[in-house]
């Protein structure tokens, strides 16, 4: 019973802040509403007893990415988003289809529901447990995700960074030799 | 003290859905993206539902794989939403509609 509501209370909040997410016109607010998404989340980890990936969802889904988002956002300056060109055909075949397809899920899902049980805590994903598989079982796939972190580092700085400084524009290099000996100059004169 | 599977698996599918919807009606691209990172949670959310059914541990260690191909993700996919605004001064996606920068 206390499983029931605590996953009620969770899911509600959840799927409140999903639709919010949609309903909201400033991103700034949809960004907010996905945070909600990301922290009642957590809590439904918690109640299947992955313990440890609740507490890496908050802090890097909830903390990291989010705030990565909010920073582009506020740095933007993103205003309201304008609403364009509704499309008849799309509503006609999309709610219908959508409700259709949602109904048929529920349906089958809820059909097979008396055969599999959740318990509470029912898997505790305590540290120890998770790093023997993820150092072990899958140390392959850890090293290239690591790569594949790399090289989304470099993209992410070769993508944000200025044109110019990417590829020097050799237009003025005597004026650029004279700034940097300026630099360096100062930086002597300080010391 | 149980509640059946269907239950997770229904609100990782409403979830994921309202991702879609939003994918699908939003239209600052800003907001696109979070309703990708809303899809890639609804299927976290099953990936932990069905490892404490099967009491197996490695689709937890799934979710951390999913974690990490999403903030790679939007490292990069943020780092060329500055780039494409650098150029086109907007962020509506029915404006960009060249790949060229």
């Amino acid at each position: 019973m206390v499983h029931l509501i605590l996953f009620l209370f969770f899911g509600g909040i959840c799927v409140a802040g999903a639709v919010n997410l949609l309903m909201q016109r400033h991103p700034i607010n949809s960004a907010l509403s996905l945070v909600v998404v990301m922290a009642s989340l957590a809590g439904e980890y918690l109640l299947l007893g992955a313990e440890f990936v609740a507490a890496i969802q908050v802090i890097v889904y909830a903390g990291a990415i989010m705030v990565l988002f909010i920073f582009t956002i506020m740095l933007l300056n993103a205003g309201e988003e304008e609403r364009t060109g509704k499309s008849r055909v799309a509503m006609m075949l999309g709610i219908p289809g959508v409700a259709i397809g949602g109904v048929l899920v529920a349906w089958v899902l809820l059909r097979h529901s008396s055969t599999s049980d959740v318990s509470m805590f029912a898997l505790p994903g305590v540290p120890h447990d998770i790093a023997q598989l993820l150092f072990h079982d899958f140390l392959l796939p850890f090293e290239v995700t690591s790569v594949l972190v790399l090289i989304a580092i470099m993209g992410a700085v070769v993508l944000a960074s200025k044109p110019e400084s990417i590829a020097p524009t050799h237009a003025e290099p005597a004026q650029k030799k004279e700034e940097v000996l300026e630099l360096v100059g100062a930086g002597k004169e300080r010391r | 003290m149980t509640i059946p599977l269907s239950y997770y698996l229904l609100l990782s599918g409403i979830l994921f859905v309202c991702g879609v919807l939003g994918f699908l009606i939003k239209r600052n691209i800003i907001t696109i993206f979070m309703s990708i990172e809303l899809m890639l949670n609804g299927v976290n959310l099953s990936f932990v539902a069905f490892a404490a059914h099967w009491h197996a541990l490695s689709g937890q260690v799934f979710v951390f794989f999913v974690m990490v191909v999403a903030a790679a993700e939007a490292a990069v996919g943020l780092a060329i939403i500055i780039a494409v605004y650098r150029t086109r001064e907007t962020l509506n996606v029915d404006q960009v509609n060249l790949l060229k920068l």
